[in-house]
């Protein structure tokens, strides 16, 4: 909503000199939120000149330019630039005769643009400032030709500042409007607010007309058969009739000029004064052609079917749920939201129907969406309009019909006021105070409620208070309490620290996604965050190890039609960052997230068809079926390697990155959930088929597989514009968290000396090493306190397609030394399991 | 040297002299183990003479053992002064040979970083933890019910409108990216009786397309406090404390009247802090205000027992104006260099 200042001025006191900047401040104090200031963007000398002689002179070019002698000063004074009284200008247009009053822009003026006048050589000549035109001065889109005063009904003294007489100095604070506070798009509305804000004298212009009925009915009937919501669309309905309105008549300059400041372009005198009185007093008017209109009015909802040219000159197929204003040739209008063509205000109307309705804000909330037809009429009617200002606002416009449009009032007319009575709302004492937690005295709190307009009866308990007819919003005694408190001034709450029960600090998981988080930082990797939205493609590659369609959830209207599905991995979104750090010069790259991925289940059909009502708490079932119906979302950990992870130094050569550093990784989150996460060789369709491990944790109920870690296949990593070696980890940390239950259970730390062994043995080389240090570990038993893989050789001495690994072992009793023989009996029990499980035997 | 054959003062100080000066003359660890072996060892003139004292005659056994012991023992001594001396020497000098220069040290590991804006979430819910309040989580693909109805949104209200919502397809499943941490509130309080004092960071989506300051998946922080007797004043102590913890003692709040659904009174939060960049002045930071009856009524909480107050506030906003962060761009895009500013804290 934009504000001209001087028409604020007319309903409330402004300090004189006040500037927009004031305005706004007070009007935030009060809840409106700040937006731009508006203003002409021109300073003077701009002034009344009168064309005294002009010479057509034909260009080399064709055209034809008028040589103009302008009379811009009373003979024997200086022109407001200091200059003679008479200005030579050149002028391109054409729509003036001599004795014209025009605009004239002298040297030193600068327009909208911004756009110096200076005195130029052009033509033969030296022009000596502008004529101006309508839009040159911001005022309007017509450039056919110059302002000439007298078609707006001007005759001003020759000199006269322009800017003044023109409105041109006026200037408009923008505020946002909150969907509570429709009757803020008004000015009457927005002087309310800052006569609360300041506490200057408010006048309410609606008190300032009189609607008188009128003698004669135009017949207007509401039919509405299907009422949105059990609301009748129109509760209030007024119409007015003027005649002998003169279509000839200009719009007066500060109309205007307040309209454009309003943000709103002058159209015909007629529709300027209905967008006026919209603007004006926050109530939607819409004018017709009385001539044009086939008998009385229905307003009905449509058929299926029905159609309707509106004033865009647009076919719209019409909706059952569409309110309409029809007459006896069918629909003329979609109520609210915009009038028909065939009945359309033109240059040849004279006689007026004003309609000044209340429509239902969910109807045409709803038919302005379907329609894509946001407008400044369903803008307001969606936010609610005072249904008392109906009649009012009618008036008005025949008052300003009569005043500048040389109309007549006629005796026929209607109303129709099916408002439904508000019922009190019941504020018991002490209520504010308690909810604020500052103490109200009585008179503060009946103050503040009369300022905004309510009426207030005392009851046994507190207040019975009629909210006024503006303030569709006040409905309970909450948004009373608000009221007051702001009336009063958010500034006197006063800061009261509450304590809180004693808290539990962070949940397990809480604590476990930090320490993951942690830990990779600190073990060189660095975090980022990705945008969810990925391509088909990216999940059907990522999304699963072998199937290469993907269950996925689909965004219904997103932003990049390229990627609108929620991702089912954390590499494609970490790949396209590690493409763009490489693109920006970054080759050393270790980096992840955590967060979630959305993995709906083959065959599950998400969502709740069934919305429970609000302010009803549902059942437990309801909550559950609607917790059922949204799809599973694990905490997922991401993680992407490239380059090196050791840069090439003095004496140390680089280390690049590969599916060890992946591996590296995963071993780091088990550190930091404390719970080992396990390794097998495993396969990935996006993965090396050689270089994949398949990565599970070990549960209540045997192995369940949490990710995958390795390096990207390299024909993936050349689709992601990526060298061919590329790391890569992702594990479903919900279901390594979910396994991380108790508090561990200690082992005793023993303290008698440790026996240590080496043992190599020879396997089939396809034999996991991994299985074969499994197998010694489990066969060795308990003596047995570490045992690492230390060598892997394959060649001299070995046969083909065989390999000697090494371990080194380290056994420990816990109630006494070791001796030699012992620890070699627990390794040989090792090596037997081996041998059985893996054929691998001694290495001779 | 020939072997001595008698013990005589002469052939006493003969050796000694012969050893005193070898040892003097070496002048590293091999060099001294040659004297050593030469002039005390086995064949050495030492070595010789003592070996003589078996045949002295008795009563002259104890002056040519003296003689002898003391000539011994004044050689080893020396010995022992000079090898003292050489591993001195010889390991400052392979300390002097061992030195590095400091500033060449090939790194063997990778800085890594946490990212500003998980860190800042992790901050501001320490705060409330300390405060007595629990974290509070819920998803971000939400049922409508949850991020719209039960938050008083009514489905024709213009509000819901101006949410900017991205929506699950189909549409008639009634599932939405949330457009903000507000559900949780209503998890919260269906999860637990109150008292409830729920902090809930989380991610959430607007259909805004990404500029210097919008980005369509951003980051909120609410806060939710029901409770008997919780009132406007509490909300303000609460956020006086929390902007102080986070930005220093100086921050200030300012509380404007505005409007949310879900909040009635209702109030902008504005931030103040005198060494923002482009100096102190008030910021928009979020929303607060008292939770609506409509909410708790959701929960099956009675507003007429219960009260409570509610706040959101932008995490990307809060690292604009806490450290100086001037483009969204540098927030999303994953760019290393960002993140690595920061280290391991904010």
């Amino acid at each position: 909503m934009r504000v001209p200042l001087s028409w604020l001025g007319e309903f409330v006191d402004l300090t004189p000199g006040i500037t927009p900047e004031d305005v706004h401040a007070a009007l935030v104090s009060v809840g409106l939120e700040e937006e731009e200031i508006h203003r002409f963007e021109l300073t003077g000398p701009i002034v009344v000149g009168q064309v005294l002689e002009f010479t057509g002179e034909v260009q080399t070019n064709g055209k034809t330019i008028n040589w103009c002698q302008v009379r811009v000063a009373a003979d024997g004074e200086l022109a407001a630039d200091g200059g003679p009284a008479i200005h030579g200008i050149v002028c391109g247009a054409h729509n003036f005769v001599v004795g014209d009053k025009v605009v004239v822009t002298l040297p030193g003026a600068v327009l909208p643009g911004p756009f110096p006048i200076a005195p130029r050589k052009t033509y033969g000549h030296v022009s000596d400032g502008m004529i101006a035109s309508a839009r040159e001065l911001g005022l309007g889109d017509e450039h056919a030709g110059i302002l000439v005063l007298g078609d707006l009904g001007l005759d001003p003294e020759i000199g006269t500042d322009a800017i003044r007489l023109l409105g041109l100095d006026d200037s408009a604070v923008e505020i946002n409007v909150t969907p509570d506070r429709g009757y803020a798009f008004s000015i009457r509305g927005v002087a309310r607010e800052y006569s609360h804000a300041t506490g200057a004298t408010f006048r309410d212009p609606a008190l300032a007309v009189s609607a008188t009925a009128s003698t004669e009915v135009f017949p207007v009937s509401i039919e509405d058969a299907a009422p949105i919501r059990d609301r009748v669309g129109a509760s209030v309905f007024v119409t007015r009739v003027v005649r002998g309105v003169d279509p000839t008549r200009p719009s007066p300059a500060w109309l205007i000029a307040r309209l454009k400041l309003a943000g709103i372009r002058s159209i015909s005198l007629i529709v300027d004064i209905t967008n006026y009185v919209m603007i004006e007093l926050g109530q939607p008017i819409h004018g017709y052609d009385l001539d044009k209109l086939t008998g009385g009015i229905v307003v009905r909802r449509a058929q299926a079917g029905e159609k309707l040219v509106t004033l865009d000159d647009a076919t719209r197929t019409l909706n059952p749920e569409d309110l309409l204003i029809t007459d006896g040739s069918g629909p003329i209008g979609l109520a609210g939201v915009m009038g028909g063509a065939t009945t359309e205000i033109g240059d040849g109307t004279t006689s007026v129907l004003i309609e000044a309705a209340n429509f239902d804000p969910v109807s045409i909330a709803r038919t302005a969406r379907r329609h894509k037809l946001p407008s400044e009429a369903s803008r307001r009617f969606e936010r609610g309009v005072d249904p008392e200002v109906a009649a009012v606002a009618a008036a008005r416009v025949v008052q300003l019909l009569v005043e500048l449009a040389g109309g007549v009032a006629d005796g026929l007319g209607s109303l129709h006021d099916a408002t439904p009575e508000r019922t009190p709302i019941d504020l018991p004492t002490g209520f504010v105070s308690g909810l604020i937690g500052l103490e109200y005295t009585r008179d503060e709190v009946r103050t503040s409620l009369a300022e905004i307009g309510a009426s207030m009866t005392e009851t046994a308990t507190g207040l019975a208070v009629n909210a006024p007819s503006w303030r569709p919003d006040l409905t309970d005694k909450w948004t009373l309490a608000e009221e007051v408190a702001r009336i009063v001034g958010y500034d006197r709450i006063p800061s009261v620290l509450p304590v809180a029960p004693p808290g539990r600090g962070l949940t397990r998981t809480q604590t476990l996604k930090r320490s993951v988080a942690s830990v990779l930082a600190a073990t060189g990797h660095t975090e980022v965050l990705a945008y969810p939205f990925v391509a088909e493609k990216a999940n059907n590659r990522f999304g699963s190890p072998t199937s290469t369609t993907v269950p996925q959830i689909k965004v219904a209207n997103p932003l990049d039609g390229e990627a609108p599905f929620m991702r089912t991995s954390m590499l494609p979104g970490l790949l396209e960052i590690a493409h763009r750090n490489l693109s920006r010069g970054t080759t050393d790259l270790a980096i992840f997230e955590l967060g979630s991925v959305f993995r709906p289940v083959e065959g599950v059909r998400y969502g709740s068809a069934v919305v429970p009502p609000a302010a009803v708490r549902p059942s437990d079932e309801l909550v559950a079926t609607l917790n059922a119906g949204i799809p599973p979302q694990p905490f997922t950990a991401g993680i992407v390697l490239l380059g090196n992870t050791v840069r090439h130094q003095p004496g140390q050569p680089p280390k690049p990155a590969s599916w060890q550093d992946a591996l590296t990784a995963v071993a780091q989150i088990g550190l930091a959930v404390g719970l080992p996460i396990h390794v097998r060789q495993g396969t990935h369709q996006a993965m090396h088929p050689g270089r994949t491990a398949e990565l599970f944790v070990t549960t209540a109920t045997g192995d369940t597989s949490v990710g995958f870690a390795g390096e990207l296949l390299p024909a993936v990593a050349k689709d992601a514009d990526l060298p061919a070696v590329v790391a890569v980890v992702e594990i479903d940390l919900s279901v390594v968290f979910a396994q991380v239950t108790g508090d561990l259970q200690a082992t005793v730390i023993g303290t008698k000396p440790a026996a240590t062994q080496d043992l190599s043995l020879v396997v089939d080389a396809q034999v996991p090493a991994g299985a074969v240090l499994e197998a010694v570990r489990e066969g060795s038993g308990s003596l047995l306190e570490r045992i690492d893989l230390v060598d892997d050789y394959r060649g001299t001495g070995i046969q083909p397609g065989q390999k000697s690994l090494t371990f080194a072992l380290r056994f420990r009793a816990p109630d006494r030394t070791l001796t030699a023989a012992e620890a070699s009996d627990a390794k040989l029990a090792g090596v037997q399991l081996a041998a059985a499980r893996h054929g691998a035997h001694l290495r001779e | 040297m020939s072997a001595p054959t008698e013990i005589t003062e002469p052939v006493v100080t003969v050796a000694v002299d012969a050893a005193l000066a070898a040892i003097a003359a070496a002048t590293d660890s091999a060099a001294l183990k040659a004297v050593r072996s030469a002039h005390v060892g086995e064949a050495s003139p030492l070595a010789a003479l003592n070996a003589l004292m078996r045949s002295v005659p008795g009563d002259q056994k104890a002056a040519a053992g003296k003689l002898v012991g003391q000539a011994r023992a004044r050689v080893n001594q020396a010995l022992s002064a000079r090898e003292a001396q050489i591993v001195e020497a010889e390991a400052a000098a392979q300390l002097a040979a061992e030195a590095v220069d400091v500033t060449a040290a090939a790194s063997t590991w990778r800085a890594g970083a946490r990212h500003p804006l998980t860190l800042l979430q992790e901050r501001v819910s320490d705060v409330f933890v300390g405060m007595g309040w629990e974290v509070a989580e819920g998803p971000e693909l939400e049922s409508e019910w949850f991020n719209f109805d039960a938050l008083n949104f009514d489905e024709d209200h213009p509000a819901r409108a101006m949410q900017d919502t991205f929506f699950i397809d189909p549409p008639e499943a009634h599932l939405v990216l949330r457009t903000h941490t507000s559900p949780v509130q209503l998890r919260a309080l269906l999860a637990a009786e109150p008292p409830v004092y729920r902090i809930a960071p989380g991610r959430v989506y607007r259909t805004d397309e990404l500029d210097a300051t919008h980005t369509p998946v951003f980051h909120q922080i609410e806060g939710i406090a029901v409770d008997k007797g919780l009132t406007m004043a509490h909300l303000r102590g609460t956020l006086d404390h929390f902007v102080k913890a986070l930005f220093g003692d100086e921050a200030k709040v300012r509380l404007r009247p505005n409007y949310f659904p879900f909040t009635e009174p209702s109030a902008e939060l504005d931030l103040w802090h005198p060494t923002f960049k482009d100096g102190a002045r008030w910021i928009e930071w979020g929303g607060c205000g008292m939770v609506n009856a409509n909410v708790l009524r959701s929960a099956g909480i009675d507003p007429d027992v219960y009260s409570g107050f509610a706040f959101g506030v932008g995490v990307e906003r809060a690292l604009m104006f806490r450290n100086d962060v001037k483009d969204m761009h540098d927030m999303v895009e994953g760019d290393v260099r960002f993140s690595q500013q920061y280290g391991m804290t904010v």
